[in-house]
């Protein structure tokens, strides 16, 4: 429920026009924060304050869009060492993550 | 009944309650676990494999380390929120926490004791402080670099060690720097810096006769070698052409350099996105051979008698744990602990091991030569495990 209500706030910012994205089932979205708390947290801090890798929070990431973020998420950052998370999360994933990035997540 | 005892404990240690009792006991079997998303740390017996101690309040401890004062009592941790927090492991309390930084990677103990300096990624740069009452003694700023952003920063600091003569030894992530900080004169710190080393040294060690420093690197292949017996020679690449121009995987975890993984006169490193352990003869510095791995190594870690070799490895390979044979560089045992097995630690003498298993909020403790789990330790999503033993070792 609460998914849907971020996704039905961002969208009208990031979707222009495509198809709905996909709901994320709870359970893999329990996955998905305990990832982003403990493996992207390995560069970006457990509370997302940044470290190797840059702070997650959402006044760093206010200039970007969930959709940049995103594909950043998909492809990583060249020439930095974020790495394409492509092989382990679906677009849908990704956007949902980046909007979480975006709110904030509970830290 | 020990359970109570304890919990006592913990409700005489709370701010302005004063101390009754700490354990008088020698302090050479124990140790710290961090559990990194409480924020709290375990004080442990590694005799009776059993817990002694919940210190609480240390902050953000993701990606925490700690070193020992030469006595062995005290604790120094080094929290990703630039936290510094001097614990007594006899009493099981935080004697004084500052928050020295903006966000912090680790930190090293001097020769004598008397200094304890950590490296920053914000705002970049070392301070030192007096291991006796956390009081800043020197703030050395790190060479200025221009992030993607177009803002000017500090470079991030990383690979900080202690080396002999009262010096610590630290690199510099963005500007690919190692600089030689002599604190033999507290007042005036003497920094030599050595420069273009190699791109993106993402962090180092020393060898434990104090010798050879070496950053690992992120923006190449191979590793950057200081002789700090030779200075003057400046830094060299060594293994630059482990890659072969293979292309490299992606990182999703950065390798871990602690402490030295040497046998013989063969040290076995980390490749940084291949799934290799790379030998190397500390002689010449020559490659004698690569191990494919079960997936890229995070810390490759010698027992400490040099005869097996412990690796684990990067997401999404962070469930298990591989044992090489330090003299036929075959793997002999293949080990699966859990998901997030992310650190180890020898028993002094080695006979045992004990592995953070963060997946199972627990410990595991294995006998080096059997390869068999004996223990398991409960702990909140354990992360690393350093032993009193670090304290008379340099580099650790």
């Amino acid at each position: 429920m609460k998914a849907l209500s971020i996704l039905l706030l961002v969208m009208p910012v990031v979707m222009t026009g495509t198809a709905v994205q996909a709901e994320i089932v709870p359970p893999r979205q329990a996955e998905l924060l305990y990832l982003l708390k403990h493996d992207c947290g390995s560069c970006h801090g457990m509370r997302l304050e940044g470290g190797l890798g840059p702070a997650l929070t959402p006044k760093r990431l206010q200039s970007w869009q969930a959709e940049q973020l995103a594909v950043t998420i998909l492809h990583g950052r060249p020439g930095t060492p974020m790495p394409p998370w492509r092989p382990f999360f679906t677009d849908s994933e990704a956007l949902w993550l980046a909007q979480q990035l975006k709110q904030g997540v509970q830290r | 009944m020990k359970s109570l005892s304890i919990l006592f404990f913990t409700m005489l240690l709370m701010p302005g309650i004063s101390l009754a009792d700490c354990l008088t006991r020698g302090t050479g079997d124990m140790g710290v676990i961090v559990e990194r998303a409480a924020g709290s740390l375990k004080v442990v017996d590694t005799t009776h494999h059993n817990t002694l101690f919940q210190v609480e309040g240390l902050g953000d401890l993701s990606h925490a380390s700690a070193v020992y004062s030469r006595d062995e009592r005290y604790v120094y941790v080094f929290g990703r929120d630039g936290g510094l927090t001097k614990v007594d492991i006899l009493c099981g309390r935080i004697v004084k926490r500052i928050i020295q930084g903006g966000n912090s990677i680790g930190g090293a103990i001097s020769q004598d004791g008397s200094l304890i300096a950590v490296s920053n990624y914000k705002p970049g740069g070392v301070k030192i402080f007096s291991a006796d009452d956390l009081s800043l003694i020197a703030d050395i700023p790190a060479t200025t670099v221009t992030d993607r952003d177009g803002n000017k920063k500090g470079s991030k600091t990383v690979g900080l060690v202690d080396a002999p003569d009262q010096r610590f030894v630290v690199s510099l992530y963005d500007s690919g720097e190692s600089w030689i900080i002599d604190m033999s004169d507290p007042a005036k710190p003497a920094i030599q810096r050595f420069e273009d080393i190699g791109s993106l040294p993402y962090d180092g060690l020393i060898t434990p006769n104090g010798r050879y420093y070496i950053a690992g690197l992120f923006g190449q292949d191979g590793l950057s070698l200081l002789d700090l017996w030779h200075p003057e020679k400046g830094t060299r690449l060594i293994l630059d052409d482990y890659g072969r121009g293979q292309k490299k995987l992606p990182v999703y975890k950065m390798p871990h350099l602690e402490g030295w993984a040497m046998a013989d006169d063969r040290a076995f490193l980390p490749a940084v996105g291949r799934h290799a352990v790379l030998v190397v003869d500390s002689k010449d510095w020559k490659e004698i051979k690569q191990i494919p791995v079960h997936g890229q190594p995070v810390f490759v870690m010698a027992r400490p008698d040099g005869r097996q070799i412990w690796v684990n490895f990067a997401f999404p390979h962070n469930d298990t744990i591989q044992v090489i044979d330090t003299e036929t560089l075959e793997i002999i045992n293949t080990l699966k602990p859990g998901k997030g097995t992310l650190h180890m630690e020898f028993s002094p003498r080695g006979e045992s091991v004990w592995i953070s298993v963060r997946d199972k909020d627990e410990v595991q403790i294995y006998a080096t030569r059997t390869q068999e789990l004996t223990h398991r330790l409960p702990v909140d999503k354990p992360s690393g495990i350093f032993f009193t033993s670090r304290a008379h070792q340099t580099g650790l």
